[in-house]
């Protein structure tokens, strides 16, 4: 009986094989990828707000402080969002008519809240603390990212574990003096640029990361990477 | 239940019913040839069955962990096969957008994310206990006792715990009605308003209100002033569990009303003479007196410890606690008062003593008069009038009166004896002289005594108003109804047991429209739509007119209590001069006791789920009452007969028929080891026909058989075995830990001598922890970084728990812990993260009795980590099992390997997800659990993560007593203690170094965190009966 097969379909079944291999591996990746892109991780988007608020007017171009509004930022595990009050302190007095603040007259007469879309949205099954941060010398910038530069607010980092696990691990990597913490326009040490701090310069990331380690007492990355830490 | 047909759920048919052994004799020999102490939680463990064999070789008991739901072969394997495609996407959903609603005006004291505690108490029938309660943005979420209150001393019972569900229970009443129709509050304040006029008019004749004990200063005051407008109006109390014998015997003693006051830190021995001070809020006070008691059992300076005798006849958890108990039936408890008052040279006479008696109370005069003014005798507050005065007379003879014991002037506003006081009310509704009835609190259709027919003379009454947070089967007979306000929704005041005022402050703005009480009066005094606030305010400003009010005001509700206001003690002599006759007993007639149902009480909680599947502290029954019998009843009226061989008794409990004075209820029995024979003890609170949807269908009506001339004490029952059986969910046999020995106990003389008694086990760890690490286990203290800064630990002191569950409800309200219902139950599916697991000793006619709580033990070598697949559960560096659930994927390998059987897992959506107003409930901190995810004890880590944060900000260690678990902070004897056991200072350290403390199932080696602390008992050398030990 005559083959069915020429002798090349052994190459095609060989190559068949090593296809499905890799198209598993791609399908893997592709999921991983996916996983990690924006359309999940909604980073890099920013959600329509019903006023659109500009971090980027309110704290470079007017110099507010981060904490004129997230006032609870040090003391809480919730930074805050300010009360319609808040705004209204400046807005009762400039661009009173403007009617892209409508909604915030609205809030502020009616007495019902502002109704933002979160951006920052952690699952209901992580509790992070933002007071532990600031208090340890963790910059708003090192996971909000350039804020005062956002005409509108978006995500800057993914958010996922992995993410925060890049600092738990290594918090050297981001530590900065903590009179710091709130200063968009900070910049890490490097050679032409020192950071001083106790009378200390610092040229390089990593040395002034074991130095502040040390003098904020962080606990031992094996401590801030057990999972009761965020979950609970 | 007559009502209940044969096809209902509960009953099942006595078809195929085959007897089960157990011969108490043969038990008796088994436990005298048994070497050294036996523990046993069961009846069934005792005789040794098969059904309990397998029980303890389960996971989870009975069928928990199977697939018995009525789902077909084919059912099932669609839902495996949508299941196994929709698996792979789950991981794969976008979060969905969340939206932020921050305030318009920010409150200026909030910190958003931060909870604020604020001073409270809760008023509970005419007594009331001082609360803090933690709010999250203005919701209370958690409630806790007030630490600088010395009624509470931060300590609270179960009630005050689950009291913040019944604020967000979804079934309170939320509408006005007239004659069931919705009815806007305008038109009820003009009816009323009218009928105001009218009865002023006529000086008030007509008109007369209806409510339970009250202890507020400001609503009294409130009353008075009715009173003075209303000249011929009256104001009737009724509490179906009341004061009534206490007030009767005060008055025999004193010739007037006294409250006692008992200082039990003071006495080094007690007798209760059934005064059941160790369980819970019907006896005012027990937070606080429990926590003085313990403290004189705790040796931990010396080896002093004071005695408790308790006769009694229902067992109680203050029976259990007893070192020595005598099992009496009800009424013989007056003659062994009468007994030991005479021998102490009371001028009375006992009646016939048995030898047995005798004895005991030779040997306990005896003790007494050896602790001459540092002794006490407490009557129970179920015992006649005539227990009580005795019980006066013999303080005031052994020179206790201001020593052990004090007379203030009555908390309650106006006592009176409420069996009377309803008597009156409905002779007069009978009458036809009653026309106006306002009704605030209570169902007195439900619960007032069933000889006065209050149903029928209240359809006399022209106009009925019922101010209430429910609608209940009062609401029917009802013209006007208003919801009334819970106590965290409205100002009030009261005052604890010792007299303490209180401003009771809100929480939250009431939920559903409601009125407060004094609301409901101020019509009368023509202040309606006067606030609480005012009212209160007004009240307390008129008894402090010379202060400046506005700070006084301020520090009273900030402080929880007003300064100094403690009633002064009254100097008083009892004197012993017409006491009734001692009734005649006929020892062969069966004796009825009526008891306040250990977690629903009056029926008050029946719509509380948490109590609802609390296990009651002794038959450990959840979500019905039973009717506790002796053993030996059961075996002599035959009642063992169990469903099928495999079942065990949680299941099916006969029916008994019991007929009191005329008049039947069903009852599924209990044998409940300890109870007298001849008697029977039956629950109240349960079987009402109008409640919501949780206490629906629950238990029997024991008010249905309770007169008014038996409130709580009756002779000549008839009992008639049914062939029908009540299926009950029992708890008693779940999570067993086979003959293991948990409970260890000594004799004080024994422990004494050796004090170290409870390391006897050869497979015990070393004390110090040691570094011997014979096991398989990874050695993480050998591990970098791990139990370098704190390891926290946990102690339990068996000698000092009571039993009292309030640890079980707290754990739930602070761990968002979700019921699962009476079926789940019932297959080994319930939640509560702790479990008081009770050991009896001895013979089951009066055995011992141990409460051991059993929370997550904290393993080093944990049994729990190295099975699971996923990770979900791993060690923390500080030493906790961390329990991950959004990792769980629910194979519940740790479960099975879990030696100790405190894993819990969600075989259902047990969290209510759709309910708004239970959600506000929910403690923001803790995550709320899913369906297919095992849950556990974590020691409160959202606690423990705020101290270490607030700690690490401020840039010290965490300091001892800190951080305190909801269940020891609720604890009113302090027998757990919690803390860092790397501190040498700390308390925890320092109780885990005593002689007596012991790991459970020390043999496994798996290094719990939670350890015990051996309980002691303190027998009296000269009396040896039933309860003491070999």
């Amino acid at each position: 009986m005559a083959q069915i097969f020429h002798r090349s379909a052994n190459t095609l079944a060989r190559a068949s094989i090593l296809g499905v291999v890799l198209l598993l591996s791609a399908v893997g990746a592709a999921l991983m990828e996916f996983q990690r892109s924006p359309y999940v991780t909604a980073q890099h988007i920013a959600p329509e707000q019903p006023v659109p608020f500009s971090h980027q007017h309110h704290a470079a171009g007017l110099g507010l402080d981060c904490r004129y509004c997230h006032t609870s930022v040090e003391d809480s595990s919730f930074a805050g969002i300010p009360p319609t009050k808040t705004c209204m302190n400046c807005h009762a007095q400039i661009w009173t008519n403007a009617p892209m603040l409508a909604p915030v007259r609205y809030s502020f007469s009616s007495g019902q809240s502002l109704q933002w879309t979160r951006v920052h949205d952690l699952p209901d099954f992580v509790y992070f603390n933002h007071s532990i941060h600031v208090n340890k010398g963790v910059g708003c910038y090192s996971c909000h990212g350039q804020v005062d530069a956002m005409p509108l607010m978006y995500e800057e980092n993914t958010l996922q574990m992995e993410w925060c696990l890049n600092c738990h691990r290594e918090p050297e990597k981001f530590l900065r003096p903590k009179e710091k913490v709130f200063d968009m326009r900070y910049q890490q040490p490097s050679i032409a640029h020192a950071v001083e701090v106790d009378g200390k310069s610092y040229t390089s990331q990593f040395e002034l990361g074991k130095a502040l380690r040390q003098k904020y007492h962080l606990r031992t990355s094996q401590d801030i990477t057990s999972c009761s830490t965020c979950h609970r | 239940m007559s009502n209940k047909s044969d096809s209902s759920p509960n009953l099942i048919s006595a078809n195929q019913i085959k007897p089960a052994s157990l011969e108490l004799e043969a038990v008796r020999k088994k436990l005298a040839e048994a070497k050294g102490p036996k523990y046993w939680r069961t009846l069934e463990e005792l005789s040794d069955q098969k059904a309990f064999g397998e029980l303890l070789e389960r996971e989870f008991p009975r069928q928990a962990s199977e697939w018995v739901d009525p789902v077909s072969r084919r059912g099932f394997l669609k839902l495996a096969g949508a299941s196994m495609a929709l698996a792979g996407l789950a991981g794969c959903t976008r979060q969905p957008l969340e939206q932020i609603l921050p305030y318009v005006r920010q409150p200026e004291q909030l910190v958003p994310g931060k909870p604020i505690f604020y001073a409270t108490a809760m008023p509970f029938h005419g007594h009331a206990l001082p609360l803090l309660v933690e709010t999250h943005e203005f919701r209370p979420t958690k409630i806790e006792g007030n630490p600088l209150h010395a009624a509470s001393m931060g300590a609270t019972d179960l009630f005050a715990q689950a009291s913040i569900l019944n604020l967000y229970d979804p079934d309170r009443s939320t509408t006005l009605t007239h004659m069931g129709e919705l009815r806007p509050w305008g038109e009820f304040a003009m009816a009323l308003n009218s009928e105001v006029r009218a009865r002023k008019a006529l000086q008030g004749a007509g008109l007369r209100f209806l409510t339970g004990a009250v202890s507020s200063p400001a609503f009294g005051w409130q009353m008075k002033t009715v009173q003075q407008s209303f000249p011929q109006s009256k104001w009737h109390r009724w509490d179906p569990v009341n004061r009534d014998n206490m007030r009767a015997g005060s008055k025999l003693a004193f010739g007037g009303y006294y409250d006692p006051i008992y200082k039990f830190e003071n006495a080094a021995v007690v007798v209760s003479l059934d005064a059941d001070f160790l369980s819970g809020a019907w006896f005012p006070g027990f937070v606080r007196y429990a926590r003085d008691f313990m403290r004189g059992r705790k040796l931990e300076n010396g080896d002093q410890m004071n005695r408790l005798y308790v006769a009694e006849s229902s067992p109680s958890t203050t029976g259990a606690k007893a070192d020595h108990r005598l099992v009496l039936r009800p009424s013989e408890v007056e003659n062994i008062a009468r007994g030991l008052a005479a021998k102490l040279g009371v001028a009375v006479t006992a009646g016939h003593l048995s030898g047995d008696q005798q004895k005991w109370i030779d040997a306990l005069a005896a003790d007494l008069m050896e602790h001459k003014g540092k002794c006490l005798v407490v009557p129970g507050e179920f015992q006649s009038p005539a227990v009580h005065a005795l019980t006066h007379a013999i303080n005031g003879a052994l020179g206790n009166i201001g020593q052990t014991v004090s007379y203030i002037d009555p908390v309650e506003v106006d006592p009176v004896e409420h069996g009377q006081s309803i008597r009156e009310l409905i002779a007069d509704m009978n009458a036809g002289k009653v026309e106006t009835l306002i009704i605030i609190g209570g169902n007195p259709a439900y619960n007032t005594p069933v000889d006065l027919e209050f149903v029928k003379a209240l359809d006399k009454v022209k106009l009925r108003i019922q101010f209430s947070s429910y609608k209940n089967e009062t609401t029917d007979h009802m013209h006007w109804h208003v919801p009334e306000t819970h106590y965290l929704e409205a100002w009030s005041d009261a005052r604890s047991y010792d007299g303490t005022a209180t401003i009771i402050q809100p929480m939250i703005m009431p939920l559903y429209d409601g009125k407060s009480a004094h609301e409901a009066l101020s019509a009368f005094t023509d202040q309606l739509g006067t606030s609480s606030h005012e009212l209160v305010q007004t009240y307390w400003k008129s008894q402090h007119p010379t202060v400046d009010f506005e700070t006084w005001w301020r520090t009273a509700v900030h402080d929880g209590f007003v300064k100094d206001s403690a009633s002064p003690a009254r100097q008083v002599t009892p004197k012993i001069a017409a006491l009734p006759a001692l009734p005649a007993a006929d020892p062969g007639a069966i004796e009825v006791s009526f008891r306040p149902d250990p977690t629903i009480y009056d029926g008050a909680f029946i719509n509380n789920a948490w109590l609802q599947e609390t296990p009651k502290p002794l038959s450990r029954n959840t979500w019905d009452n039973v009717a506790m019998i002796s053993p030996a009843m059961a075996k002599a009226w035959g009642l063992y007969l169990l469903n099928d061989e495999n079942d065990h008794q949680s299941d099916a409990q006969r029916i008994l028929e019991v007929e009191f004075q005329g008049r039947k209820v069903e009852v599924p029995y209990w044998p409940q080891p300890g109870h007298p024979d001849n008697a029977i003890t039956l629950f109240l609170g349960y079987g009402q026909e109008k409640t919501g949807r949780v206490g629906a269908g629950t238990g029997y009506d024991a008010y249905k058989v309770r007169p008014s001339t038996a409130q709580y004490i009756g002779a000549g029952a008839i009992i008639t075995v049914t062939n029908r059986f009540w299926d009950i969910a029992v708890t008693q046999g779940h999570f067993s830990m086979e003959e293991r020995e948990p409970v260890k106990v000594a004799n004080l003389e024994e422990f004494i001598k050796n004090k170290n008694f409870a390391h006897e086990h050869p497979d015990e760890e070393p004390k110090d922890g040691g570094d011997r690490q014979e096991s398989l286990y990874p050695n993480f203290k050998t591990k970098e970084n791990f139990y370098q800064k704190y390891a926290w630990g946990m102690s339990i002191d068996l000698n000092s728990c009571v039993g009292c569950q309030a640890c079980a409800v707290a754990c739930q309200a602070e761990n968002n812990i979700s019921v699962v219902g009476k079926e789940q139950v019932q297959r080994g599916r319930e939640m509560q993260w702790i479990r008081i697991d009770s050991y009896y000793e001895g013979d089951p006619a009066n055995p011992s009795v141990y409460f051991q709580p059993v929370p997550c033990m904290q393993c080093e070598n944990a049994p729990c980590e190295p099975v699971c697949p996923v990770g979900a559960t791993v060690h923390s560096t500080e030493g906790l099992n961390d329990m991950v659930y959004n990792r769980c994927v629910g194979t519940r390998y740790c479960s099975n390997n879990c030696p100790y059987k405190v894993r819990r897992f969600n075989f259902f959506l047990f969290a209510d997800y759709d309910t708004p107003s239970l959600k506000l409930g929910r403690n923001p901190d803790v995550t709320v659990r899913s369906r297919g995810v095992m849950e556990k004890c974590t020691y409160c880590i959202q606690r423990i993560t705020a101290a270490r944060i607030a700690s690490e900000k401020e840039d010290r260690d965490v300091r001892d007593g800190e951080i305190k678990t909801a269940c020891q902070q609720v604890c009113p004897t302090e027998a757990i203690v919690f803390g860092d056991i790397n501190n040498p200072d700390s308390r925890v350290r320092k109780i885990k170094d005593g002689p007596r403390r012991y790991d459970l199932l020390a043999e496994l080696n798996t290094r719990p965190r939670t350890t015990y602390v051996a309980a002691v008992r303190n027998p009296n050398p000269k009396l040896a009966s039933g309860t003491e030990r070999a």
